[in-house]
């Protein structure tokens, strides 16, 4: 079990979040102008890193509100915790 | 304010009254009567309407993560940056802008929203009261952070709860209505090392 350590509530049990899957993903601004490879892989496709993984995690059964993460998918250490909208922050490999 | 038509825990209180009392018990379970609350929406960071709230009920929202404040029978209790629980009856929520926290907040950006008869607050007391809460819920229960004056949303066993620590290590608990029957026999359960005595009554 990890301690996530949520901006506004401190540190917390995993069993109070949830993973929202990778971050930094840009909603594109002129869909209809996509085809359809460009749309699938803005839909579907994921980078699946070994190493360093930036996501989003909600702190549902607290205080409600997103942040993002970055994890490591190795040791599944808790690299950086930082807010939405802000860029990737700079974590050692 | 009218209370709720059936009490969601009135099933399991009427069984308890037939049971003898257990002076002996670690821990006691109580299902509080019916109090009116609200949800308020609106941004720690916007001072014209922290501001306004003061004005209209008297005292500080909290906007310290987790803590709660009160002033003459209102309890406004920390759930998120931009929400809070007001306990207590701050007027009527409908139609719009009746009450009296509405009346404050009026022109600001906000919204309250009425929670009904939606909630069961849980009462949780007895010198081992921490010991059961401590077998069903993640939080750090022996934290400073969880003194009384400040309050937390967690889980019970597999349901949401708000934690809200009381004078003397009691504890009351927050459930949504449909999740009471299950937070009540989860906390009976838990309880049966320590023995259980059921309160009836205010
Ligand atoms: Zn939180």
């Amino acid at each position: 079990m990890l301690l996530i350590s949520c901006p506004w509530c401190g540190d917390r049990s995993e069993e109070e979040f949830s993973c929202g899957g990778e971050a930094h993903i840009v909603r594109p601004v002129t869909p209809q102008d996509m085809d359809d490879q460009a749309w699938g892989d803005y839909v579907f496709m994921r980078r699946n890193e070994k190493g360093v993984h930036f996501e989003r995690w909600r702190h549902g059964n607290g205080c409600g509100r997103w942040f993002n993460v970055a994890r490591s998918t190795v040791t599944h250490e808790i690299l950086a915790i930082y807010q939405v909208g802000d860029d990737r922050p700079e974590v050692p490999e | 304010m009218t209370g709720p038509r059936h009490q969601p825990l009135a099933h399991l209180a009427l069984a308890a009254a037939r049971e003898a009392p257990r002076p002996d018990a670690g821990v006691t379970l109580r299902a509080l009567p019916y109090q009116p609350s609200i949800i308020l929406r609106g941004e720690s960071g916007d001072a014209a309407f922290v501001k306004a709230f003061r004005a209209g009920l008297g005292f500080d929202l909290p906007l310290a993560p987790n803590h709660v404040s009160s002033h003459d029978e209102i309890t406004a209790l920390w759930l998120g940056p931009s929400e809070w629980l007001i306990l207590g009856d701050v007027g009527p929520v409908a139609p719009a802008g009746q009450g009296r926290l509405a009346r404050a907040l009026a022109g600001r950006h906000h919204a309250i929203i009425s929670q009904g008869d939606g909630r069961q607050i849980i009462a949780v007391s007895g010198p081992r009261a921490r010991d059961v809460l401590g077998k069903l819920c993640p939080l750090d229960l022996e934290s400073p952070d969880l003194a009384p004056g400040h309050c937390a949303r967690s889980i019970l066993a597999r349901c949401g709860i708000l934690l809200h620590p009381q004078p003397g290590g009691a504890y009351h608990l927050h459930v949504a209505r449909s999740f009471a029957d299950y937070a009540w026999r989860v906390l009976a359960e838990a309880g049966l090392e320590f023995g259980v005595a059921i309160a009836s009554g205010d």
